[in-house]
């Protein structure tokens, strides 16, 4: 559904995105992970057709964006990072505009509309403001509007941030419904949960396409095992021992103390340590990796000359 | 029919009727510009304030002040016995005018000899001062008259060789209002589209919503055409506004044709419209494009003819004035309101619009992208 190929693009002295290549496949849900300012917006934004690529080449369904973007604009559906509907318009106003720019025909609008009102909750709520919305109720309302001319590929960035837990879930489950209807999805995301429902991720660095798996690939794949202890001395801990040798990363979050390995054999090793330290570090275990984890071993690689 | 630039025209209506401050200022600012500068942007003069230092005091200097009052220019508020008194009283400001009469006026008139009167004018408002300066004459010229005529027994307007017969065209009132207003509507029609097109547009980017607009087949032609649409309409409501509250409460002739009138008028809005658009591609906000507007408008408004005679100015000023289309619209709105002239009395003016009108709009287009980049 989408291929890149050595895609580059710079502002100015900074390259937001370096050398990237990645291939999307048809009804796929793909998922877009790494820290802020890692390029992932602007890739979003380069397959959107919102910007050109410096370099290489971008392919949305077989048309390059470069050389045809009105072709790709009638297949995708693109939602920014910013709720970017008319606040002063209703429900409805908003959701006719973009049927309207799109060219939908009237006759088939209707039962359109009245489907993702119902889809998205939002069918008592048409006549309101877009800015009387919850920031939830937004975010869902900015996906049917993106849906309204039925694209095939669904463009979404970071659509599920400053949303809480409940709306969250709920987004999901819309998505869930037009990735079943066949339409290939790529979203970004800050949250490491949401990257587990994604068929694959792509971890972005820096510019960089790091890792590009099944996420359950990337865990099995960590090369690390994974520990975790309770001391009242996390931070400490932590500190004590993040340079040693066999520690890929240590990360202390309030009691809790976790722990990237490179064998099983080295966490008694550590525990000696600790004793000889006079740092009690108890409760050990070992734990199953979670994509987190994996997310920042490689980052803490990519870190290393 | 194009659907795209439809449903632009129809959600840029609805964003100005759900914004009820900037529709109140849309309609409200044409009728405070044209009330102000109906009344208060006069340089008819009356009653300028005006003191007197008589020092003669017979009957000939008291029927001199008299003439001087009579003459409805200058009020005389003042007696004082001493110059200095005059001169304090017109650095302070208190007065405008001072009259001053020498000891022995009367005498001197008496003897059929020439008689000296001072007459000080305060020149800081120099449009002030020279009509002041004019009365003062003609004023004392005409109780001259008097005098020879009494020492002589001759009428002396009998004697003249030459006799000159004003007759003043178009304003013979000489009223401001029939010079200002038509001025004022020039003006209305650039400060609306010029800053609400500006605004309008880095409402988007300001908002974000230009990040959806960018992924829909929407064309950047059609984005401009259908957001100026609207303001078009009110720039012509306005102008309706102006006309009709001209006529109503200055009493001011429309002598020419309004169709003309409004044809021209869009020539003109084409240029102001291209400036909004320029306007919204320099700026990051809306603040910002408030901030240039009123930069460009204040220049363009000194350089258009519309409080100063453009052929008073130094020769760089007026070739620079060439290039402000308000300069333009100016002749032709007083020219139509005014004179009631049409097409061949403003041949230059129209063929300047022509040319500006669709170069600075279609420039402007042109460099408006629609894009996040």
């Amino acid at each position: 559904m989408i291929a890149i190929q050595n895609l580059t693009k710079q502002f100015g002295a900074t390259t937001a995105v370096k050398n990237l290549s990645l291939a999307v496949n048809p009804g796929e849900t793909f998922g877009l992970i790494g820290p802020d300012g890692a390029g992932k917006t602007t890739t979003l934004r380069v397959i959107a057709t919102a910007m050109r690529p410096t370099t290489g080449q971008v392919t949305v369904a077989g048309i390059d964006v470069t050389h045809d973007p009105e072709a790709v604009k009638k297949t995708i559906g693109y939602m920014p990072q910013r709720f970017a509907l008319y606040p002063d318009l209703s429900v409805l106003e908003n959701l006719n505009f973009f049927a309207d720019v799109f060219g939908s025909p009237r006759a088939q609008r209707t039962e359109l509309i009245a489907r993702l009102l119902g889809f998205a909750r939002l069918g008592e709520f048409q006549t309101r403001l877009a800015r009387n919305l919850s920031g939830g109720m937004q975010k869902k309302l900015a996906l049917a509007a993106t849906l309204m001319h039925r694209p095939r590929l669904l463009l979404l960035d970071e659509p599920t941030t400053g949303v809480d837990p409940v709306s969250r879930r709920e987004f999901w489950d819309l998505l869930t419904q037009v990735h079943l209807d066949g339409v290939t999805i790529v979203i970004s995301t800050p949250y490491l949960d949401e990257a587990e429902r994604c068929q694959r991720v792509g971890l972005m660095y820096r510019g960089e396409l790091i890792a590009c798996d099944d996420p359950r690939q990337l865990r099995a794949n960590l090369g690390a095992v994974v520990f975790e202890a309770h001391s009242t001395r996390a931070l400490q801990a932590r500190k004590l021992i993040e340079h040693r040798a066999g520690v890929r990363v240590a990360s202390a979050h309030g009691d809790q103390l976790r722990l990237l390995l490179d064998c099983a054999e080295r966490a008694a090793e550590i525990q000696t340590f600790f004793h000889a330290n006079a740092i009690s570090v108890d409760d050990w275990r070992q734990v199953q990796p979670r994509l987190e984890d994996a997310f920042v071993l490689m980052i803490a690689q990519e870190k290393q000359p | 029919m194009n659907f795209r630039l439809l449903s632009i025209v129809r959600k840029e209506t609805i964003h100005i009727l759900r914004d009820p401050r900037t529709l109140v200022i849309m309609f409200v600012i044409p009728i405070i510009q044209l009330v102000l500068l109906g009344y208060a942007a006069t340089t008819d003069i009356r009653r300028l304030n005006t003191v007197v230092y008589d020092a003669d005091r017979t009957q000939q200097s008291r029927q001199l002040v008299e003439a001087y009052r009579a003459s409805d220019y200058f009020a005389i508020n003042a007696y004082v016995n001493n110059e200095q008194a005059v001169t304090a009283l017109l650095d302070r400001g208190d007065v405008r005018a001072g009259i001053i009469i020498p000891a022995g006026y009367g005498e001197r008139l008496g003897k059929g000899l020439t008689a000296q009167v001072a007459f000080l004018i305060d020149g800081s408002d120099p449009s002030v001062a020279s009509t002041a300066f004019a009365a003062s004459q003609s004023i004392g010229q005409a109780q001259s008259i008097q005098i020879i005529q009494q020492r002589t027994g001759i009428d002396p307007m009998r004697l003249n060789a030459i006799e000159v017969r004003p007759r003043v065209m178009f304003n013979p009132e000489l009223k401001s209002a029939n010079f200002m207003i038509p001025a004022v509507i020039g003006m209305i029609l650039q400060f609306l589209t010029q800053l609400f097109t500006a605004l309008t547009i880095v409402r988007e980017r300001e908002q974000g919503t230009i990040e959806q607009l960018v992924v829909t087949p929407i064309q950047s032609w059609e984005l401009v055409i259908g957001k100026v649409i609207p303001y078009i309409g009110i720039a012509f409501f306005d102008l309706a506004e102006v006309l009709f509250l001209g006529v109503v409460w200055f009493d001011i002739p429309i002598r020419g044709s309004v169709p003309l009138l409004l044809a021209l008028a869009t020539l003109f809005l084409l240029t102001t419209l291209g400036m909004g658009l320029l306007i919204s591609s320099a700026a990051r906000s809306q603040q910002e494009a408030m901030l240039l507007s009123f930069l460009t408008m204040l220049p363009m408004i000194f350089l258009s003819g519309f409080f100063f005679p453009l052929e008073a100015m130094p020769v760089w000023l007026q070739a620079l004035s060439y290039f402000v289309p308000l300069r333009y619209m100016l002749v032709i709105l007083r020219g139509i309101i005014m004179k009631g002239v049409g097409l061949p009395s403003f041949p230059e003016q129209v063929i300047a619009l022509l040319i500006m009108g669709p170069l600075i709009f279609t420039a402007a287009s042109l460099r408006f992208r629609k894009s996040l980049e």
